[in-house]
């Protein structure tokens, strides 16, 4: 396990100038029975070392499908990459074949997923899994592997790892299981961690801790990280920027503090004001009107057109493109017509 | 640089084609079990089939022979002188009757067992379940072996014999879907408004174990028919005046040499028949839900 | 495992007793009087009385029973009175051969199936899997007699090539084991096949996949292990087929077995050894679905380990 002390660690982006992990106009289609779905649409972020990049909206924006589609995880044969491009390490992973992108799997890019107890293999031991990685990734003698698998073990925070290296995935709480999955993704040292909902199927209590051990992973590693959640609050103290999704495209994204204080996107400012807060006690609760758009069917010109209060005329006949709104921060970007006056607007 | 789109389009054409598929394994197979049915009534009849019919003369003639009186023996004839076809057709009425009616009684009692069992829980499953499991230690041949023999042969005691083999699978297979629509909430509803036992279990249990009973029903018929078969050839199913496909077989093996044809044909009925509910059953099963699958 | 290990093997010592118990009743069943038959047609209703009174028929039913269990559970089921032999004694001498068909009919069956039903699940939905599943369910509509009839028809009166009764030489094996195993080949693959595919939808699965192995070590090490717990439960229960399929190929292809003993003795009402035999049979059921369900319990830990 590498300590680094100093900022220094977290060298590419700043010195380099480029980021890691570079998704550029991303678009990804779906066969199903009831005809082809376009689940991404154009979707571009990047990735700094060392930055924290929070990907949030409502299910079926399309949160997930980019981390599969990064990692040559989409579903086969129904899912495939129609269009754009996944830049990283000076390779394009959408043209290259699936089975090349694997092998960049926990070695450069690791993922940790939602649901602990289904994403461990019931029937080995979780020493085993963990050192799976070593044996098979890197050719580690076995004794060592496993010795490697109790530090880790230990690093993430399980007690009494000695004897509970023996144990299976069942034996464990929730939280400890989505450690487990920490552990397992950290092993081999990427420079990129995807979070997909880490902490969705945990207790708030246990939301907290993996949020902070996943922080100071990366504090000492240096690695970038891409949290998937539709949580606002949970990856608030950890994340540096935000991207929101909604049906299949990136319609804000900025630094986290700019875009929570100052939502410049209709949708943005909706799952902000929906969140309960003690501030409100006794009042209404305010949900975004309407449901998410059915992916087959989506509205003409702006997908959120039919659900926003901004709405007008323009909105349902041009889809709007992600820019900058006149007169605020560089960096900070939303996908709307009207978003200088949403921002402006109390 | 990107994957074409057209692998999109192939999946998308391939799952058309399964639904396709789907359509033509409800539809083939019932034409064939139709065919059956038809021939079963009708071709006897046509050929005037007295089982009790020698003609020496006639004995162990190939398929396709003309016989002197003009009549095209289609499977040849078999050691006694009959038309082999219409004997296989006449046995394919015993297979339909003793299918058909078996899997009533099987059915009936199955389901209701199963019902009471899933509803009721408590001691009334546990004792049920247990006779299921002593029943179930027996491989269902050698049961129906020892009852058959035991009993006699005749139409009805293998009918009796083939339901008591068979009513577990009916059983287990209500019981557990009650059990999974127990916790739904209609159930619960009706639960709540003051259903008598008797409305939970028939108006709203029942419907709702209709379609995994189909299917299993589908694929039973096969293996009903298939056991009556095996009776049959052993000599502990339907008796002697009765031609079943089982005896056909049977009396055939000692013209092995001589006239294959004889065990060979009603086996390939047999087959055909046996194919045709399993494939159904599979298409239904896809169609009501494919989470049912089993093996 | 202990516990686990406690419970299975009561409820197969109960499922044993249900056995028993049930055989008894279905041969009382029988419509006619068993000393009639051992006397013989012509015997006075003096010499039937001593019969009677000889095979313990003239006690109250509840005694019998008590009488045949006990008799049971030391393995004395009385007199064949065709063989006029220890009923027991002629179930002991055949049972080997019968243990052996059934042996290799397992074997050959998981053999074939296992890497079949795994093909069909990697290439699944393509032609490989249909033509697998197609000739699976071909195969299981199959009368299992009508096979071993067929199989003797081509290869021992057409070819020439295996004897077709018998056990006089090993290559007599060859063709009831076929028969024994093809009902056996085609259920397993299937089952092999859809319990891959069940699993291979699982989380664990991704998780492997991003774990930058290769698809071979993913199907092989994590969906394999966790496919084969169910498939091996339902080879327990399928076991009991083969073992009625067995009794029908013995018949066949007059393979000296149990399963030939038995229906000889029915036809001839030897109900002594009728019941030896069937009892014999569901107990060797029993026992293998008793070991099948301890080997669930070691291959799946959480049903070892359940807090």
């Amino acid at each position: 396990m590498t300590i680094s002390h100093a900022p220094e660690a977290r060298t590419p982006s700043a010195r380099a100038g480029e980021p890691l992990l570079s998704v550029q106009d991303l678009k990804v289609e779906f066969s199903t029975s009831a005809g082809v779905v376009r689940a991404l649409d154009g979707v571009s972020f990047d990735v700094g070392a060392g930055e924290t990049v929070a990907v949030l909206g409502e299910s079926g924006s399309g949160k997930s499908v980019t981390a599969q589609a990064i990692m040559a995880l989409l579903p086969q044969p129904a899912g495939s990459i129609v269009g754009g491009r996944i830049l990283y390490g000076g390779r394009d992973l959408a043209a290259e074949h699936v089975s090349k992108v694997r092998e960049l799997c926990a070695t450069e890019i690791a993922m940790i997923f939602q649901d602990p107890l289904s994403s461990l293999n019931p029937v080995y031991r979780v020493g085993w899994q963990i050192a799976e990685l070593f044996r098979r990734r890197r050719g580690t003698p076995k004794q060592e592997a496993w010795a490697k698998s109790l530090a880790l073990l230990k690093r993430v925070g399980i007690p009494d790892a000695e004897t509970r290296i023996r144990d299976y995935p069942h034996q464990f709480s929730g939280g400890q299981r989505q450690r487990i999955m920490i552990a397992m993704a950290i092993a081999l040292e990427p420079k990129l961690l995807i979070g997909d909902e880490p902490t969705t199927a945990l207790d708030v209590t246990v939301q907290q801790q993996v949020m902070n051990l996943l922080a100071d992973l990366q504090a000492e590693s240096g690695m970038g990280m891409i949290l998937i959640s539709h949580d606002l609050g949970v990856v608030a103290e950890v994340a540096d920027r935000a991207a929101i999704m909604y049906a299949g495209r990136i319609i804000e994204t900025g630094g986290i503090q700019q875009v929570y204080d100052h939502p410049a996107h209709p949708y943005t400012r909706g799952l902000l004001d929906s969140i309960p807060s003690n501030t409100s006690l006794g009042e209404r609760l305010t949900p975004v009107v309407g449901s998410p758009p059915n992916l087959l069917a989506l509205p003409s010109g702006c997908s959120f057109h039919p659900r926003c209060p901004f709405a007008t005329e323009l909105c349902r006949t041009t889809s709007p493109a992600l820019r900058q709104p006149e007169g605020w921060s560089a960096g900070h970007l939303a996908a709307c017509h009207r978003t200088e006056e949403v921002l402006t607007h109390d | 640089m990107t994957v074409p789109p057209t692998i999109a389009m192939q999946t998308m054409r391939r799952a058309h084609r399964a639904r396709r598929g789907v359509t033509a394994r409800i539809t083939i197979p019932l034409v064939v079990i139709g065919l059956f049915m038809v021939g079963a009534v009708v071709v006897p009849i046509l050929y005037h089939f007295d089982p009790l019919h020698t003609d020496v003369l006639l004995r162990l003639k190939p398929p396709g022979t003309t016989l002197p009186d003009g009549s095209f023996a289609i499977f040849g004839t078999d050691q006694v002188g009959q038309d082999l076809f219409a004997q296989m057709m006449m046995g394919a009425r015993v297979s339909l009757t003793v299918g058909v009616c078996s899997l009533l009684f099987a059915g009936v009692f199955g389901v209701l067992t199963g019902l009471l069992a899933g509803h009721f829980g408590g001691w009334i499953d546990n004792v049920l379940m247990r006779i299921a499991d002593v029943q179930l230690a027996f491989p269902s041949i050698l049961l129906a072996i020892l009852l058959a023999s035991v009993l006699g042969p005749s139409l009805w005691n293998v009918i009796v014999v083939i339901s008591i083999t068979n009513w577990v699978v009916f059983a287990r297979v209500t019981r557990s879907q009650v059990l999974t629509l127990r916790s739904r909430e209609y159930v619960e509803a009706a639960r709540t408004l003051g259903a008598s036992h008797w409305h939970i279990i028939v108006r709203t249990l029942l419907p709702g174990c209709v379609a995994p009973i189909l299917v299993v029903a589908t694929v039973e018929f096969g293996h009903v028919v298939l056991l009556e078969a095996a009776l049959s050839f052993l000599g502990v199913g339907v008796p002697l005046g009765i031609p079943s496909l089982g005896t056909t077989i049977s009396n055939g093996t000692a013209y092995l040499s001589t006239a294959w044809w004889i065990s060979t044909l009603p086996g390939i009925a047999l087959a055909a028949l046996v194919l045709s509910t399993g494939v159904l059953g599979d298409a239904l099963r896809d169609r009501f839900d494919p989470k049912l699958r089993s093996a | 495992m202990l516990g686990y290990t406690i419970r299975r093997v009561l409820l197969a010592a109960f499922v044993l007793w249900g056995v028993v118990t049930v055989v008894f009743i279905i041969v009382r069943l029988v419509p006619s009087d068993p000393a009639v038959l051992v006397a013989g047609i012509d015997a006075t209703p003096e010499q039937i009385a001593t019969i009677r009174e000889r095979m313990g028929l003239d006690q109250p039913l509840l005694i019998q029973y008590l009488g045949y269990v006990a008799g049971a559970v030391r393995g004395d089921f009385g007199t064949s009175y065709t063989y006029g032999a220890p009923a027991m004694e002629l179930v002991g001498e055949v049972l080997p051969n019968t243990a052996l068909l059934a042996f290799l009919g397992c074997t050959l069956a998981v053999i074939v199936s296992f890497p079949l039903g795994l093909l069909a699940a990697l290439r699944v939905n393509r032609f490989t899997d249909r033509a697998v599943t197609t000739a699976s369910l071909l195969t299981q509509s199959l009368p299992g007699f009508w096979v071993g009839v067929v199989l003797m028809l081509v290869f021992s009166q057409m070819l020439r090539l295996l004897p077709s009764a018998g056990l006089g030489s090993p290559d007599a094996l060859i063709l009831p084991v076929v028969t024994v195993a093809l009902p056996f080949i085609a259920i397993l693959t299937r089952m092999t096949r859809s319990g891959l595919l069940e699993v291979v939808g699982e989380g664990y699965i991704t998780t492997a996949r991003a774990k930058g192995l290769s698809e071979r070590i993913v199907i092989l090490t994590h969906a394999a292990r966790n496919a084969l717990i169910p498939v091996v439960t339902l080879v327990g229960l399928e076991f009991g087929a083969l073992l009625g399929g067995a009794v029908i190929t013995e018949t066949v292809f007059s393979f000296p077995g149990v399963g030939k003993l038995l229906v000889s003795s029915i036809l001839a009402r030897d109900y002594n050894l009728v019941q030896a035999c069937v009892v014999i049979i569901a107990a060797a059921f029993v026992i293998v679905n008793l070991l099948v369900d301890l080997l669930y319990g070691y291959l799946d830990p959480r049903v070892r380990l359940a807090k």
